[in-house]
């Protein structure tokens, strides 16, 4: 079978539970290779549950995750996956630059490869700045260039560009589709319903369910509604209905 | 594990002791003030010679027990271990990284503090003076190893450092430093036979008595050694790549 047509992502009644409480009662997606897919919902909904999982970090509890064509977390993924955790997961007492060295060796990536990515998330006059010295947004920033220096094939980010301003979200944006089109995965959460027009696909979760998995346009054909908030809602009053 | 993945490790955590001046002057500074305060205590009495090595073990011991728990602690809460361990990275690159960082940094420290007893304060030592500092740096890998095992059980920084008198003060209490061990209660004495600590202040204490101090002081450090791998083998089992 051709990989390339394979999903990057199959999901298949993922279930999960913390403490009393089931985060995902059985959850089945496919993520499409080479898209910038988008999962959206509110929070608390089990969105950085199921990325978690995805990238194997999550202890689950029932049904099956397989990332590139194997289970997730598994030794031979971990230099094929990026992952960016909801809060930034950098060393605050070291420099950007320090920071992306360390995780380049780590991924066993040459170090030239370190100013490049910092370029890439618009960071190059911060390089030699102690991430403690910077913004909540330049800080996930350097976050987001930690996933991506070793050039994963498919990237998890949990809210990359939560609190980040207009402009730099479009940048960022602009290079998801740019990893995309040079045949990256990505997979990118965000509560920010106006950022679903962005995805090429959408996967809306609200409290552990699927409720849609669509291209934006055929959701908002599917629900006659205006903008992806109203696609949402909609969605949710049906479901209510029922 | 992978010697480049370690290695990378080690820079990357030096780095960091680098960049907080104060925590590193700290570190070499305050073992030379208790132990000038200890020699002044004792001025003109035998006692600083027989407990001024000792203490040059027990420093370290502390100081890198503390420094650690915190810093994993800090790696737990941060998610950097998180997502560390989503890397090609081993649990043990992690754990020798840290070891082989802060073993570093203690012979920094062994040497300063060794060489302010002996040539400021004066501390009269029979055997050889690099033994001192071999043993004061296996108990700073000591300290650094059941750090890295105990922040395992610490949700805030608070708590970790109220594991500090936890797990270093009765060890102090029974290492033979205040009584000798043998002349401790029974069962005090057999509980002080399975702590570290013991073993290390054992082997500081041959050292000043002994010019012949070698062998004895190799089996100690081998026991010291044992507690060590043993030690980062229980903490090994505290990394998980997968967490609730």
């Amino acid at each position: 079978m051709n990989s390339q047509l394979e999903p990057a992502v199959v999901v298949d009644g993922l279930r999960v539970v913390r403490g009393d409480r089931e985060v995902l009662p059985g959850v089945s997606l496919t993520v499409p290779r080479g898209q910038v897919v988008g999962l959206l919902g509110p929070s608390g909904g089990g969105k950085t549950t199921l990325l978690r999982s995805i990238v194997g970090v999550q202890v689950v509890h029932g049904g099956t995750v397989s990332v590139l064509g194997q289970p997730a977390g598994s030794a031979g993924l971990r230099s094929r996956v990026g992952y960016m955790t909801h809060d930034a997961s950098v060393y605050s007492d070291l420099t950007v630059r320090e920071n992306l060295t360390y995780f380049a060796a780590v991924l066993g990536v040459p170090r030239d490869r370190v100013d490049e990515v910092i370029g890439e998330v618009d960071l190059a006059d911060h390089a030699g700045d102690r991430v403690d010295r910077l913004s909540g947004g330049q800080r996930s920033r350097v976050s987001l260039a930690a996933s991506l220096v070793g050039r994963p094939e498919l990237l998890v980010l949990d809210e990359p560009t939560v609190g980040l301003d207009p402009v730099l979200r479009r940048d960022l944006w602009d290079l998801f589709h740019r990893l995309a089109a040079a045949g990256a995965t990505l997979l990118v959460s965000s509560h920010v319903m106006d950022e679903a027009t962005r995805c090429d696909r959408l996967l809306l979760l609200r409290e552990g369910r699927v409720l849609a998995d669509d291209t934006p346009h055929g959701l908002l054909a599917r629900t006659h509604a205006a903008d992806a908030e109203e696609a949402f809602l909609a969605l949710i009053d049906a479901e209510v209905r029922a | 594990m992978n010697p480049r993945l370690t290695l990378a490790t080690a820079t990357r955590v030096l780095r960091q002791v680098r960049s907080d001046h104060r925590t590193l002057a700290l570190l070499l500074v305050v073992p030379c003030v208790l132990i000038g305060l200890l020699a002044w205590i004792f001025q003109n009495t035998p006692v600083f010679d027989h407990i001024g090595a000792p203490l040059l073990g027990v420093f370290p011991f502390v100081v890198m027990f503390l420094v650690t728990s915190v810093t994993t602690l800090r790696e737990r809460s941060t998610g950097t271990l998180e997502r560390l361990l989503s890397t090609p990275l081993g649990k043990g690159d992690f754990l020798a990284g840290y070891a082989l960082a802060f073993g570093a940094l203690s012979v920094v420290q062994a040497l300063v503090a060794t060489a302010f007893a002996v040539w400021v304060c004066g501390l009269d030592v029979a055997g050889a003076l690099w033994l001192l500092v071999v043993i004061a740096v296996a108990d700073a890998v000591l300290g650094t190893a059941l750090g890295l095992f105990f922040s395992a059980f610490a949700r805030t920084e608070f708590q970790a450092v109220q594991f500090m008198p936890a797990v270093v003060l009765p060890q102090f209490l029974l290492c033979g430093l205040l009584i000798a061990r043998d002349r401790l209660p029974d069962v005090l004495q057999a509980v002080s036979d399975v702590l570290p600590l013991s073993y290390a202040v054992d082997a500081m204490k041959t050292v000043t008595t002994s010019v012949d101090a070698g062998p004895d002081v190799a089996g100690d450090v081998a026991i010291v050694a044992g507690f060590i791998v043993g030690a980062i083998a229980l903490g090994s089992l505290t990394l998980r790549r997968r967490t609730p």
